[in-house]
């Protein structure tokens, strides 16, 4: 059987799924323009036109969806579309007068179109109780709940410029969360839970112990077994551990939740990109629509697009009226879990009186 | 309408509201019993509010290290048909371009081997499969390479690289990123699919200093586009633009160097203070450009929070050509050194940013053969505890 496998071909060359419209003008795009909401135009030098419709989509798709998008692309497109960083469809057309009728027929089918400029595009995120061992919580049920209420962002253009939600649901941050405007992130609060009867026989113990970032297990014979010990007080409930061993159970459904953090950015524009700071360092899990984490985020938008400048990502809007004004525009209480205490902690204190009274 | 095996009225929950439902996604599958169980288990994870998935044995196909990652119920007495039910991940075309026929092409092969669920997609790049037995996957990667595709990265090896959407359709690439993710990708196959590493390498191409791909946060190899001549300026454009824009608020005023100049009628640019940000291109797409002296910055080690927090990537080429008639064999040449020092050091599950932590970057330098320069840092050191090399003794010849 080995001498028909193949293996190592890489992915496909992207120029067989090109259209031709882009092949003919690859790299010699002139200007764009958004068109309206979900709508853009790419010119060339040579004056040809490219139309992009982009709409929302779960990321998690059914074949069946899949095969809808792909007869929609057929329709009005001949066959042409991608997808973008943030999950979103975006058909492809050279033939601006099939616009309204595709976006007829996808809005038809459940999928919003929008997301471009200064709004709120689609929520990247991570696999939550769908698909992973060590979420703090679901990711997609957290994310459908805030897009339903964050629509009418993803619709118009109306905030002071683009505003990029993500969503994690451990530190593990598959999503990679912590450069997001706001970050939505899963939290275990409390070090995992032992089962000193499974462990011996479904783990490796130098393994385990070298595992922790923060070395809080050292090996420990209990009740005569040879298992492990976590110091609790240098455990910040990564995860680790329980990736590398199942018996090392960090899930709790009492005390996991919901944590968010404001103010990251990955573009250049204007200021250098950054993290996310912690805003709410907690909230209890409440499925299915988690109604304390979407009113938190409507609160920050709300608050953003009232008060930042024209151009300002929320980073910069909160470095330029502070953080004690933004946790008094916000109401958001400010805890000791704000002052940070892990490596490099003091690089975040005041170490100036240029205060705003 | 298929009927369904178990009552998920939490997640029912989940299908109303005018965002597309994740939930309706799962139901469209459900005539296979895999699926059927996923929505009972789901269920139960949000009756309990807890993951109802564990970690288990290393699966895969012959040969591979990675692409396949082990999921298993730790309730498979319950729900049977979720026992096993693995993620595949699948090498996605560069910028991810797709015909429909490509579509329908992993549809059926997908439907044939799996649950028939799937990420578009994951955020590494690929396209995830979500959920398929172990007897599965031989016979799946079978169909996938003879159609032309074939498994991604995980694990501790070169993870997929991915790419924005660049010259295809973006005016301000300043390399051909396409060209470059698949030219890397087909590289270096053997450290995609074999992990030697101590841990993941993520390679992110982006075209201009906006990074689409959020490169600078999420890859230990950030590839982005730059220029250094001067911002090609159509006057004529700005004065149509100064009709609706406030040019001296919206773009002077958000000039990070303050470098810009409007006075009514023409924009002057010093050039040699411009820090590449892209603000006035972005706000004036139709009058601004990036120069025509165009390449790339390199920047290295950037990661999420885990192990040791996160990094930003941080500068270690400012300008680099990226023609592709080179093959790219100096960001190759760069790699492979940073891989031979980082392979050969690195402690286990240390990311290359940690790395250069731990040893120093100027240590790191010099063993990759880099001079350090004065762009790769904010400030000089403010400390003064030096660790002095006999070689301060030199003389310049
Ligand atoms: C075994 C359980 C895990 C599952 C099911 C899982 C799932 C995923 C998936 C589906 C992706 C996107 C895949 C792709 O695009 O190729 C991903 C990416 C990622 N995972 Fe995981 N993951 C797991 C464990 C971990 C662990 C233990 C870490 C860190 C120690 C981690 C960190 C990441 C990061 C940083 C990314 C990519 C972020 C980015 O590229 O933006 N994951 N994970
Ligand atoms: C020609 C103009 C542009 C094109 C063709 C373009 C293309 C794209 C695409 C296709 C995406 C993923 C789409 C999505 O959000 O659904 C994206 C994301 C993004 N764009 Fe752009 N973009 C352009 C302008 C800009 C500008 C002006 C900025 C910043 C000021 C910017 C920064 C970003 C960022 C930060 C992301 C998100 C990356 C992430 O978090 O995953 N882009 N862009
Ligand atoms: S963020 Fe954490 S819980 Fe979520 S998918 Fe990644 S590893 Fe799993
Ligand atoms: S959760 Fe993380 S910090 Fe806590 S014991 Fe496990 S590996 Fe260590
Ligand atoms: S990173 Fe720059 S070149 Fe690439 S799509 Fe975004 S704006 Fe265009
Ligand atoms: S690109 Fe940025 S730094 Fe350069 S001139 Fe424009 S606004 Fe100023």
């Amino acid at each position: 059987m080995a001498e028909d496998r193949i293996t190592d071909i890489g992915p496909p060359n992207y120029e067989q799924f090109l259209p031709p419209v882009i092949k003919k003008n690859y790299g010699k795009w002139d200007y764009h323009e958004i068109l309206r909401p979900g709508v853009m135009v790419h010119v060339a030098e040579s004056g040809d036109k490219v139309f992009t419709v982009r709409c929302g989509s779960p990321r998690l798709l059914a074949v069946t969806t899949i095969r809808k998008f792909a007869d929609i692309a057929d329709k009005y497109c001949d066959g042409h579309l991608r997808f973008t960083s943030r999950n979103n469809v975006e058909f492809l057309l050279s033939d601006e007068s099939k616009i309204d009728a595709l976006i007829a027929e996808v809005e038809e089918y459940g999928f919003p179109v929008g997301g471009m400029g200064n709004s709120i595009s689609n929520i990247v995120h991570t696999q939550g109780w769908v698909h992973c061992h060590s979420a703090a919580s679901d990711a997609s049920g957290v994310v459908k709940s805030v897009m339903d209420e964050l629509l009418p962002h993803f619709q118009n253009m109306d905030l002071p410029a683009k505003l990029r939600v993500a969503y994690a649901c451990c530190l593990n941050m598959c999503g990679a969360v912590h450069c997001s405007d706001i970050a939505i992130l899963g939290v275990h609060t409390r070090a995992p839970v032992i089962d000193h009867g499974d462990l011996p026989k479904m783990c490796e113990i130098p393994t385990l112990v070298a595992s922790c970032p923060t070395g809080a297990i050292r090996p420990a014979t209990v009740d005569g077994v040879n298992s492990v010990e976590i110091i609790e007080e240098q455990c910040m409930y990564c995860g680790n551990c329980y990736t590398v061993c199942p018996a090392v159970k960090i899930n709790n459904a009492q005390t996991d939740g919901i944590s968010i953090w404001v103010g990251g950015k990955v573009s250049n524009s204007r200021v250098a990109p950054k993290f996310s700071k912690l805003a709410i360092p907690f909230i209890p899990n409440n499925p299915p629509r988690w109604p304390e984490v979407v009113e938190a985020v409507i609160n920050i938008v709300n608050v953003y697009a009232e008060n930042a400048r024209k151009h300002e990502r929320m980073g910069e809007w909160i470095d330029r009226i502070g953080w004690p004004k933004f946790f008094e525009l916000t109401g958001i209480k400010f805890t000791k879990y704000h002052i940070d205490d892990f490596k490099h902690a003091g690089e975040t204190y005041t170490r100036t009186a240029q205060l705003r009274h | 309408m298929t009927e369904m095996k178990y009552k998920t009225p939490l997640l029912d929950e989940l299908e109303k509201g005018p965002w597309p439902s994740f939930v309706k996604e799962i139901k469209k599958e459900a005539h296979r019993p895999m699926v059927q169980d996923v929505l009972g288990q789901v269920e139960r994870s949000y009756e309990e509010h807890i993951s109802h998935w564990k970690h288990g044995g290393l699966v895969g196909v012959m040969g591979y290290g990675g692409g396949v990652i082990g999921r298993y119920s730790d309730l498979a007495h319950e729900f049977t048909n979720v026992a096993e039910f693995h993620t595949h991940r699948v090498n996605q075309p560069s910028a991810w371009f797709y015909t429909s026929d490509a579509l329908r092409t992993l549809c059926d092969i997908w439907d044939r081997h799996g649950s028939g669920l799937t990420n578009m997609h994951g955020s590494t790049g690929d396209i995830v499969f979500l959920g398929s037995t172990t007897q599965a996957i031989e016979p799946l990667f079978k169909d996938l390479t003879a159609a032309g595709w074939d498994l991604g990265g995980s694990g501790s090896n070169m993870r997929t690289p991915s790419c924005c959407v660049g010259p295809a359709r973006c005016e301000w690439a300043c390399y051909d990123t396409l060209d470059a993710c698949y030219n890397i990708t087909q590289n270096f196959q053997d450290e995609l699919h074999r992990p030697f590493f101590p841990y993941k390498w993520k390679f992110k191409f982006a075209g201009c200093p906006n990074d689409c791909v959020a490169s600078i946060a999420r890859s230990d190899c950030s590839v982005m586009g730059t220029w250094r001549d001067e911002i090609q300026v159509n006057q004529a454009k700005v004065l149509e633009y100064a009709k609706t824009v406030d040019i001296e608020n919206e773009i002077c005023d958000f000039c990070p160097t303050r470098c810009i100049e409007w006075d009514g009628k023409t924009l002057e640019i010093d050039n040699s203070n411009c820090v590449k940000c892209m603000h006035c291109i972005n706000v004036l797409p139709k009058a601004l450009k990036p120069g025509k002296d165009r390449g790339a910055t390199i920047l290295i080690g950037g990661k999420a929070p885990i192990v040791g927090g996160a990094l930003l990537c941080s500068v270690f080429v400012p300008f680099l050509e990226m023609d592709p008639d080179s093959d790219y064999e100096d960001l190759k040449e760069l790699t492979e050194a940073i891989w031979d020092l980082w392979g050969e050091h690195g402690k286990m599950r240390e990311r290359v940013g940690e790395f250069i932590q731990r040893v120093g970057m100027s240590n790191f330098l010099e063993e990759i053969g880099l001079d350090p320069i004065p762009e790769m840092v904010m400030a000089p050191r403010s400390n003064p505890y030096i660790f002095f090399d006999d070689e301060i003794f030199e003389t310049e010849e």
